[in-house]
């Protein structure tokens, strides 16, 4: 399935919401659950969720939802997640995943991490600045973030530079600690986010301060 | 298979000086981590009961060894960059020289073998001569155990 039709499968609200939950998730989702969430009934949740995986945004498991096992525990359910990979459609055509990844490359030759941080950080400082969304989580959640709380601790659970942080993981993780800082700089708000990488998830973590009254 | 990862950084001073006790200090910490890191095979350990002693070797002077085995490409990568470690991996040039020629080396070890460190030099050696091969290569240039580039 091609990057245009991928998207295309997102056209329906229903199936939208869907995704919208699962992927909010950050764990695999049953029918039932996804279905009670977006509002509609179980079938029609199914029907959607497997078109879905069809077209390569989601992908199917099975799973025990209950902790019973054993005879009589019933059979595992289909459950949902986000699939890996990640589709880019623009119109007219444009690349700059290519020239950001050549660009990260020479960074890293000229050993210039630090500039680029201090570049990132003044980039970050802007974008916070001039966006209008009424709190952190929520410029977070329009920059591709995917902010959830976490204990009182802000995490964010896409990395929105993924293809270049597989790339150049130190230089990109840096620059977007830097990044972060300087959109809560550009906000006017304090605190200090720091890097607490995880498996699958952004780098960064904005601690409680920030969160607390913040969330979207 | 299992996947060997051995790697050399230049340290800025001898690794008794102050300029290193930051480094030297996060060593345990560190260490405590890989042990009980998801994929987590073996580690080179100069010292069962001093957790801050580095591995002594011929290779150069100032010269900081590492060497560890792990089950997958994941496991240590998650170990690398998706742990506390790249906390510590950031601040590497306060400690570290930067070298222009590779610092580190992976290749596919059997399971249960644990090459020697000769071994692990002499593949560090091989990808500086002839680039990443399925015989030494590195993340960016990985290749499977089967040779394909992963």
């Amino acid at each position: 399935m091609d990057d245009l039709a991928a998207v295309a499968a997102l056209n329906d609200p229903v199936r939208r919401e869907l995704y919208r939950y699962v992927t909010s998730k950050g764990r695999p989702v049953g029918r039932n659950e996804a279905a009670e969430a977006a509002g509609v009934a179980r079938p029609l949740a199914a029907f959607h969720l497997d078109k879905l995986v069809e077209a390569g945004l989601l992908e199917a498991g099975f799973a025990r939802l209950t902790d019973r096992t054993g005879p009589g525990s019933g059979r595992p359910a289909k459950v949902y997640q986000r699939a890996p990979g990640e589709h880019v459609v623009s119109v007219p055509p444009r690349d700059y995943r290519t020239l950001a990844l050549v660009l990260a490359e020479v960074v890293d030759l000229l050993g210039g991490d630090e500039v680029a941080e201090k570049a990132a950080h003044r980039i970050g400082a802007r974008l916070g600045a001039e966006s209008a969304a009424a709190s952190l989580s929520g410029l977070l959640a329009e920059r591709g973030y995917e902010p959830y709380d976490d204990d009182g601790v802000l995490r964010l659970r896409n990395c929105p530079f993924h293809v270049l942080a597989q790339e150049q993981p130190l230089l990109v993780c840096s620059m977007n600690l830097s990044l972060c800082q300087g959109l809560l700089e550009g906000r006017g708000e304090p605190g200090a986010p720091r890097l607490d990488p995880r498996p699958g998830e952004c780098c960064v973590v904005f601690p409680q301060e920030n969160s607390k009254t913040n969330k979207s | 298979m299992h996947l060997a990862q051995f790697n050399v950084a230049h340290m800025r001073a001898p690794v008794d000086d102050p300029l290193l006790a930051e480094f030297v200090a996060a060593l345990e910490p560190v260490n405590t981590l890989a042990d009980a890191a998801p994929g987590f095979v073996w580690r080179a350990i100069a010292n069962e009961d001093d957790p801050e002693e580095t591995i002594t070797h011929e290779f150069g002077d100032h010269l900081l060894i590492n060497y560890s085995i792990w089950e997958s490409r994941e496991s240590l990568w998650n170990f690398v960059y998706r742990s506390p470690h790249l906390a510590v991996l950031q601040r590497r040039r306060e400690w570290f020289h930067r070298v222009a020629e590779p610092y580190t080396v992976m290749w596919w070890v059997e399971e249960g073998d644990i090459p020697s460190l000769k071994e692990a030099w002499h593949r560090l050696t091989l990808l500086r001569e002839k680039g990443p091969t399925p015989d030494a290569f590195t993340f960016k240039e990985f290749y499977d155990p089967d040779g394909d580039r992963g």
